[in-house]
């Protein structure tokens, strides 16, 4: 296992370790909600959040969990963590409730936070933990905003629609049409869609780390056939 | 790395996990009980939000979120449970009446509609409330996705007729979406109901005493 310092922690959130792409946790509401990027970012905010929190709850108690009954633990602390934000939204964050409200309970099937809880927090010190929960909730939110931008610029024409929904009115201006008198595409938006977009994004992802590796290998000093390594 | 579990362990684990499922759970009762008088507040406020979209607060003076009955019917109101309609008068003079009708045949279920019709029996505005539609699609009955739901202000009975209040599609007078027809198509339906239901039963309507005087529901 590679050491644990704080630049480890942010590049394998955000790339090497990354949820969604390398993982393939969360796939649930990864899917169900990336049909807009607007959607997306909503589902990244509320994930981001509850993994920095479950992340700091079960570093906080790792001395006390026994490894037998580690797991329910993890789905007790989770399941407490997202009613109690689901609760509290709505008490005093009502508008804001109204709109990310709906993606909040699609969290506790996530199961790239148990697996952070179980594969991180419960053996690493708290600091650490809330920042692997911070750059893996930063990292699934940038895929599900990619994967949202391409399925609404696919399935609708535009990028950021709506988005004065979730950020107030100034925020309509984000909303860029892509192609004027746009029919849509229906397939972007369905489920199937959500399929493609994310093997193709993950097959990017994959390109770039093999192009990087052999070029690594070439500054090395040893050759590297890019052809034999694409098979 | 294996160990051999002794019936001790097993026990002390047990009881750990009864207890912190206790702790977890009395975290979430006073989360609760926290919460519960502000979110009763909120949602009457939002639904005091939707009610003033269908009728316009300018044109009632009374609380009309304590002025309601429940009714039932379960082919023109769109449920076999009861449903709430809300009243709005000018001292006692009825002006207009909130139905909360469901339009059971949408394409992903039912869609949760509120329907204002004043005295006369004119829409004075729909809202919908809570649907299920394909995003992007049939969710253009949303007030905030398309101007489409205004289309049916001020209509009535008569105006349209009954072969009007339909969708384009049909032969009627409404719009329907690109690639999206049974939406629409169900809300029209669920809205024409609401007027033949309020026609029918306008008198008793408006006679009927509060079934709830001081509820948050």
């Amino acid at each position: 296992m590679s050491d644990i310092t704080a630049k480890n922690i942010i590049t394998q959130g955000l790339w090497s370790k990354n949820q969604a792409l390398v993982a393939l946790l969360g796939l649930c509401p990864l899917l169900a909600v990336s049909s807009t990027a607007i959607n997306g970012l909503g589902l990244g905010i509320a994930t981001m959040a509850t993994l920095i929190i479950t992340n700091s709850i079960v570093a906080l108690i790792r001395n006390w969990i026994r490894t037998e009954i580690r797991i329910p633990m993890f789905v007790i602390i989770i399941a407490c963590v997202v009613t109690a934000i689901e609760l509290l939204m709505s008490a005093h964050f009502h508008d804001l409730y109204l709109i990310l409200g709906i993606f909040v309970p699609l969290i506790v099937t996530n199961c790239a936070i148990i697996g952070r809880a179980e594969a991180f927090a419960s053996k690493n010190k708290l600091i650490h933990s809330a920042l692997d929960g911070l750059m893996m909730g930063l990292g699934f939110m940038l895929v599900l905003v990619t994967l949202g931008i391409v399925r609404e610029i696919i399935g609708y024409g535009t990028v950021f629609g709506n988005a004065d929904l979730m950020l107030g009115e100034w925020a309509s201006v984000l909303t860029i049409t892509i192609f004027d008198d746009y029919n849509g595409l229906l397939f972007a938006i369905l489920p199937p869609g959500a399929f493609m977009g994310l093997a193709v994004l993950i097959a990017i992802k994959n390109k770039i780390d093999r192009v990087q590796e052999a070029r690594t290998k070439v500054l090395d000093g040893v050759p590297v056939s890019l052809e034999i390594k694409n098979i | 790395m294996i160990k051999i579990v002794s019936q001790k362990n097993v026990f002390t684990a047990g009881w750990l996990l009864a207890l912190s499922a206790l702790v977890g759970t009395s975290l979430m009762v006073i989360v609760n009980g926290h919460s519960k008088p502000y979110i009763a507040e909120n949602e009457r406020q939002v639904l005091l939000r939707s009610l003033n979209s269908v009728i316009s607060p300018d044109t009632y003076t009374n609380n009309i979120l304590n002025d309601v009955l429940t009714v039932q019917d379960k082919e023109l109101l769109g449920s076999k449970e009861p449903i709430l309609v809300y009243r709005a008068r000018q001292d006692t003079k009825p002006i207009a009446a909130a139905l909360t009708v469901i339009a059971p045949n949408g394409y992903n279920g039912n869609i949760y509609l509120l329907v204002g019709i004043d005295f006369s029996g004119h829409i004075t505005g729909v809202r919908v409330v809570k649907h299920r539609e394909t995003p992007g699609l049939g969710d253009a009955i949303e007030s905030k996705r398309s101007n489409w739901i205004e289309s049916f202000s001020k209509k009535s009975l008569t105006n349209p007729g009954d072969a009007g209040w339909k969708v384009k599609r049909d032969g009627g007078e409404f719009d329907q979406f690109t690639g999206a027809t049974i939406t629409p198509r169900a809300v029209v339906g669920a809205v024409h109901k609401a007027l033949i239901y309020f026609k029918k039963n306008r008198k008793l309507i408006f006679t009927i005493p509060n079934v709830i005087s001081t509820n948050n529901k």
